[in-house]
């Protein structure tokens, strides 16, 4: 492998200005596999593909439901977005608690910012391996952010992570501006579409799909038989297309997605 | 042999047992430190009532030292946001630690960009929080506290607080000598909440002037200059200080029968 | 320091100045009830607020849904009441987060708030509290709990304010303590009531402990928990 003097730690510099730790986290994200999040007005929507590391296992977990108005989905290791979204639960409780109100979605991607940048200046510490998009529904109405390990955060219309993301980008920046007035069900399905862009040889299906909305009357997140209409809704109108092989495992690259479930 | 130089030279531990270390963490004060047990500079009572479209609210302006009229110029009505005010009645001091709490509160809820500001019914979630785990402490903030404004649903919100953490909401409340004279008063204005909808803001305040006139009557601990409040979900807060209470009679009760053993059943 | 109360010499102050503390607790009044029946369980509190003899609020509903068919009161201090009721609901999003969103029983609600009680032993929450909802079989639950968690599942149960003018009444009514056929001389036999007339006993219940009690009245609030959902009934009381 490429090595050199600057990146045994997340503190140091290299001459040019660059923290290789912290870079290295961010190619973790890329192992995991793909996630796509997009908003309209009225509603947030995340499409994530799930990995099985075998047959005969399960798939790991890609949506986490924070609050009754906010969920994440990740890419990388999941174990280390395990530590972030209860370190999210709690916040968002806390916000419940001593204020009664609902977490606010900018908030909630803030506190998971400076969480994750302390981690690139304290030495011996590790950055989060785990990219996230949240998403989520507010007084300000529906949101969606990109979290990086960086400390980065990012507002965004709609985004994909992941392993081949850039595919699903490149469908979505050609059709992010019809997206506003889209309904719960058509965003969904763009969403979908998005999804399909970063496969190469396998389809989409009930046990490899997962698809989380959040609008005005909270989260709802669906798995196995339950995303069925939204797959059968995209199938049918573009016939022919991928032809089938092998299961949903997606990609050949190492399965990043941790055991813990 | 013991090895800690910082033990050489020291009364032996298995002789003369462990060193008492509260004896060195001891403060050299003349008290030790203290909760409060007591208010000492107070406000008396804070009295509101719902209308139709908002709420007005209604406090003076006087902080007492036991009998003693102390400060002639305490604002209690706090406004927080811009669709809350928070109308403190017992100890001063607590009054103004709660300001400060409530200040630091908006500035650090103002540092995400994006604006989220704090309604009535947050700010009194976090004071019934706040007051709550001070008498949990058993170290109380001595107030009563009356959180009027407009809530997250946009209408108007009203709801009471003490030093225990007790709270409770009601289309009228008031805090000390009040709840005595005034609710009598303002429940017959609006009683219970369906009433709300028929009480205009010239009827609220009016029942608001009337009460501090009576307060200021009978409270020995009132005085006659003081700050009221409307929140209206339309218009907003607005102000008024420096209120006076108007048309006084302190005549001779020539005409009043009933009293002492004059009384005729 | 010149307020020495006590040393090893015996002849020095023994008397103690009469010492004013803070008193961490006060009495809101109210009062509720809680019957079980075969299919169904009801629990009713006034809505009453009170401090002394002063009425705070006439519409403070203190009976709380806290979702998966269960709900509880916690009637007394009504600042321990509501902390208790929080960290309950706190208690059981976590449940949710862990164990797929199943649903919590209430013989498992009742487990943990003894935990939560007892876990304030030496400085408890002042408050009688009272759970229902419906157990696996389908066969309403009521589960009764005193201010350190001890608690208990029964068919019935009175609590705050006027729970001693209640619950000799729900004894008789309920458990059908002392009815004895006059022929026969044996004492009633026991049976489930009906919805309808649990509801009828619990508006008396309120209405007598109305007149008898200053803390009770306002309005009278239900809730009751069958295999369809949790609904909810208001009544006037009287205000006086």
């Amino acid at each position: 492998m490429f090595r050199n003097n600057y990146d045994s730690d997340a503190v140091t510099f290299s001459p040019t200005g660059r923290l290789f730790q912290v870079e290295y986290a961010l190619e973790a994200i890329k192992q995991g596999s793909a996630a796509v999040g997009l908003t309209s007005k009225n509603n947030a929507v995340l499409v994530a593909l799930k990995r099985n590391a075998e047959d005969l296992g399960s798939y790991h977990k890609k949506v986490i439901k924070i609050d009754d108005h906010l969920a994440i989905v990740l890419a990388g290791l999941a174990p280390d977005a395990r530590v972030l979204s209860n370190f999210l639960r709690t916040k968002a409780m806390e916000s419940k608690m001593l204020f009664n109100r609902p977490i606010s979605i900018q908030k909630a991607a803030n506190l998971l910012a400076d969480k994750a940048q302390q981690n690139t200046q304290s030495y011996g510490s590790r950055p989060y391996g785990v990219g996230l998009l949240i998403i989520g529904y507010d007084e300000s109405g529906s949101h969606l952010f990109e979290f990086q390990p960086s400390g980065n955060v990012l507002k965004y219309k709609a985004n994909a992570i992941g392993a081949r993301s850039q595919g699903a980008k490149t469908f979505l920046e050609k059709n992010f501006e019809s997206f506003d007035d889209l309904n719960d069900a058509e965003l969904i399905k763009n969403g979908v579409e998005a999804l399909r862009q970063t496969l190469k040889d396998s389809e989409l299906s009930t046990s490899n799909t997962t698809i989380a909305i959040v609008g005005k009357d909270g989260l709802k997140i669906y798995e196995d038989e339950d995303v069925e209409p939204f797959l059968e809704q995209v199938t049918v109108e573009e016939e022919g297309g991928d032809d089938d092989a092998q299961d949903g495992s997606g990609d050949e690259r190492m399965e990043e997605d941790g055991a813990a479930q | 042999m013991e090895h800690d130089p910082f033990k050489w030279g020291r009364p032996d531990n298995a002789t003369y047992g462990d060193y008492d270390y509260r004896i060195s963490n001891a403060k050299n004060t003349e008290f030790p430190s203290m909760h409060t047990q007591q208010p000492i500079v107070t406000g008396t009572s804070v009295i509101a009532i719902k209308y139709k479209n908002g709420i007005v609210m209604a406090a003076d302006n006087l902080g007492s030292y036991g009998s003693l009229a102390r400060f002639s110029n305490i604002e209690r009505l706090i406004p927080v946001g811009k669709d809350t005010v928070v109308g403190i009645s017992g100890d001063i001091s607590d009054l103004q630690y709660i300001e400060r709490a409530l200040d630091e509160l908006e500035v650090e809820n103002d540092y995400d960009g994006a604006s989220h500001p704090f309604k009535a019914n947050h700010i009194h979630e976090y004071l019934n929080k706040l007051l709550y785990q001070r008498r949990s402490k058993l170290n109380p903030l001595w107030n009563a506290v009356v959180v009027a404004g407009i809530n997250s649903d946009n209408e108007p919100f009203l709801a009471h607080n003490d030093l225990l953490g007790v709270q409770f909401s009601s289309p009228t409340l008031a805090t000390g000598f009040g709840a005595h004279l005034a609710i009598p008063l303002l429940r017959k204005v609006a009683d219970k909440e369906e009433d709300v909808a028929h009480v205009t803001k010239e009827q609220a305040r009016e029942a608001i002037l009337q009460s501090m006139k009576v307060l200021f009557y009978r409270d020995a601990r009132s005085s006659n200059r003081f700050s009221l409040v409307t929140i209206d979900k339309d218009t907003g807060i607005s102000f008024e200080k420096d209120l006076k209470v108007e048309n006084m009679s302190w005549k001779y009760a020539e005409t009043i029968k009933g009293y002492g053993n004059l009384q005729k059943f | 320091m010149s307020n020495t109360i006590a040393s090893e010499y015996g002849h020095t102050d023994t008397s103690v100045p009469i010492e004013h503390r803070f008193n961490p607790y006060s009495d809101n009044g109210g009062t509720i009830l809680g019957i079980a029946g075969e299919d169904f369980a009801v629990l009713a509190g006034d809505t009453r607020h009170t401090s002394g003899y002063s009425i705070n609020s006439r519409f403070q509903p203190k009976i709380m849904d806290l979702g998966d068919d269960l709900v509880m009161s916690a009637n007394g201090f009504s600042a321990d009441g509501d902390a208790l009721i929080r960290s309950f609901q706190q208690q059981l999003t976590w449940y949710h987060f862990n164990n797929q969103n199943k649903k919590l029983r209430p013989s498992s609600a009742a487990r943990l708030i003894q935990h939560l009680l007892y876990g304030h032993r030496f400085f408890p929450y002042y408050v009688h509290t009272i759970i229902a909802g419906l157990d696996e079989e389908g066969k309403g639950a009521i589960y009764s709990f005193d201010p350190v968690g001890s608690y208990e599942r029964e068919q019935c149960r009175a609590g705050g304010a006027a729970a001693s003018l209640i619950m000799p009444f729900l004894d008789n009514q309920v458990n059908f303590k002392n009815q004895y056929d006059p022929a026969t001389g044996q004492a009633r036999l026991k049976t489930y009531l009906k919805l309808d007339e649990v509801l009828n006993l619990v508006r008396d219940a309120f209405t007598s402990a109305t007149e008898r009690h200053i803390e009770v009245g306002d309005c009278l609030q239900i809730k009751i928990i069958t295999k369809e959902g949790v609904r909810e009934e208001f009544y006037p009381l009287k205000r006086d």
